[in-house]
């Protein structure tokens, strides 16, 4: 009941007010065409057949709350996975892309801390770079990353993994140097008491304590982990993915499909964001976490 | 070996000598100038001694204790531990320390935390378990092992601290204010325990404290300190028995202590602000 009141129901509220507003600006939107159409066919319909003929235009310039669910609801569970319309389809693709770049992100993110925190050199030379790198519009570097990889023979899914790479490592790299930073000062003067060596010291403190750390990090780094493998599809020509689905779907001027392809990427985005959480509660109850 | 105990025994009144320090003091460098932290230490402790070291926040106590346990480098004089310098005193796991916190890992369980230093010497599993539960049984948390920290009392957390300490079988035990965040109820019962304990380990252990009555009640001998510099301005000999009941806290002879102590305390005190 609680749970009911306190998070549902608020939810349940602003998702009403968007769906709503959604659909004044739909039909504002599409009104202008939709007048132009009329006109053209020298009908004069009322206002409320003519705010239907708004919600349900075939390429409408913004579609309805329904179009759109309708479109997703099809092209998610009324196809084949194996069919090029199928969203599942397009999903899974993008998926595998993410996962590997995701993979390599946070392995990579905690390498560069792991340095930090040991190489006193590399903390003074890496960390300008490492945010340098992160102020350059992926965008720009993405068809390059493509170009040169394929050059040297790398196509297919790597290229786009690396894309979703170069963004995920940052939140793991930056959220693990404070991790492994993060046992106070009393904590690693116990270590030096008992003479604890730098990797007994590294395992046995500094690594459970930035636990935390890397499951916050890293649900920011699978979010942007599938931002940066829908990037990479667009500038390969990928016929396959979500971004695949949004550019066609621009060349078209299909944009319900658009609608529908940026919901199923939504939708994969919370889902991979959700399984971190949980895996993340997880491994913090299995720490011995006060329960929340 | 032979060589050390030579090299200590010369300078050294008592063979029986833990902690010596001569002429020791301490500048630590800050932003706003040169802290001396300690000058002119001179003190001996002796083996199976209970030495408190008492005096106002800034007066050097816990830089001393530290600086035994080599957390600190003393920029003047001597000091050795059994014979050691401080780093090879702590390479030879010498003491055991208690922080003002119980600084146990939240996320080891009460035996995993004390079992934590046996790991890290490299202890057998059956070594460590055997020592676990004896230095469990030692501060009354048997049965407590399989919990973690934020399950148990402040008391208790500093109990397992104090297990922990013990637990590696260190002759020194060296406590820097451990029961200073506690109720006054939990702290007499863990004095209590502490000075059972001693008597029970025949450890040496130096214990700073801000409280007069907990080291008068501990203590066969009392190190009254002073602020800036940090030095010693009094040692008292205890003359209260080993057998020590919390009732003796209301005996003439403890009260006299305690006021001598007191005494200590007003004349290093500055007052000028």
């Amino acid at each position: 009941m609680d749970r009911l009141r306190d998070r549902i129901i608020p939810v349940i509220t602003i998702l009403l007010v968007i769906v709503a507003a959604w659909y004044a600006f739909a039909v504002y939107m599409n009104a202008p065409f939709q007048r132009d159409l009329d006109r053209r066919a020298g009908l004069t319909p009322g206002t409320v057949e003519f705010v239907g003929k708004t919600l349900s235009q075939p390429k409408p310039t913004m579609p309805a709350p329904h179009q759109v669910a309708q479109n997703f609801f099809e092209n998610t569970f009324l196809r084949k996975v194996t069919s090029a319309r199928s969203l599942v389809y397009h999903s899974w693709v993008t998926l595998s892309s993410t996962l590997l770049g995701f993979t390599f992100g946070t392995a990579l993110g905690i390498l560069i801390a792991v340095g930090i925190v040991h190489v006193i050199a590399l903390d003074r030379s890496l960390m300008p770079w490492i945010i340098a790198s992160q102020t350059i519009p992926i965008l720009a570097v993405a068809p390059m990353i493509i170009v040169v990889l394929a050059a040297i023979g790398i196509t297919g899914l790597i290229p786009k993994a690396l894309i979703s790479t170069y963004l995920s490592f940052f939140p793991v790299a930056v959220g693990m140097v404070k991790g492994l930073r993060s046992p106070d000062l009393m904590h690693l003067d116990l270590m030096h008491t008992y003479n604890a060596s730098a990797s007994q010291t590294f395992w046995k403190l500094r690594v459970p304590a930035s636990v935390p750390f890397l499951f916050a990090s890293m649900k920011v780094a699978v979010a942007a982990s599938l931002v940066g493998a829908i990037v990479g599809e667009l500038p390969t020509g990928a016929v396959a993915g979500i971004g695949a689905k949004l550019l066609a779907g621009s060349y078209y001027s299909q944009t319900i499909d658009m609608w529908a392809a940026l919901v199923a990427g939504s939708v994969v985005a919370a889902m991979l964001v959700v399984l971190v959480g949980i895996v993340g509660k997880v491994v913090e109850r299995s720490m011995g976490g006060r329960p929340a | 070996m032979l060589m050390t105990v030579n090299q200590a025994t010369a300078t050294s009144v008592d063979q029986n000598a833990v902690v010596e320090a001569r002429k020791l003091g301490l500048t630590f460098q800050t932003n706003d100038g040169p802290v001396r932290a300690l000058a002119d230490v001179d003190l001996t402790i002796n083996k199976g001694e209970f030495v408190s070291f008492i005096g106002p926040s800034g007066c050097g106590k816990t830089t001393f204790l530290r600086v035994i346990a080599d957390l600190e480098q003393p920029t003047e004089g001597k000091i050795s531990i059994n014979g050691m310098t401080p780093e090879q005193a702590r390479e030879a796991r010498a003491y055991g320390y208690v922080f003002q916190a119980a600084a146990l890992f939240p996320w080891r369980t009460i035996e995993s935390n004390v079992g934590l230093p046996l790991e890290i010497i490299g202890l057998s599993k059956a070594e460590q378990q055997e020592r676990i539960k004896r230095t469990m049984d030692l501060v009354n948390l048997s049965g407590f092992e399989k919990k973690y920290p934020w399950q148990l009392s402040g008391g208790m957390q500093q109990r397992a601290s104090i297990a922990r300490a013990l637990a590696f079988d260190a002759d020194l035990l060296l406590m820097d204010e451990p029961f200073g965040a506690l109720d006054e109820i939990v702290r007499d019962h863990l004095n209590e325990q502490l000075l059972r304990l001693w008597r029970q380990t025949n450890k040496t252990i130096c214990f700073v404290t801000h409280s007069i009555p907990e080291a008068v009640y501990l203590s066969t001998r009392i190190v009254v300190m002073s602020p800036r510099p940090g030095r010693v301005t009094d040692v008292i000999e205890s003359t209260l028995p080993t057998e020590r009941p919390l009732d003796i806290r209301e005996s003439p002879e403890f009260l006299a202590i305690a006021a001598r102590v007191r005494d200590g305390l007003r004349a290093g005190h500055s007052y000028e602000d």
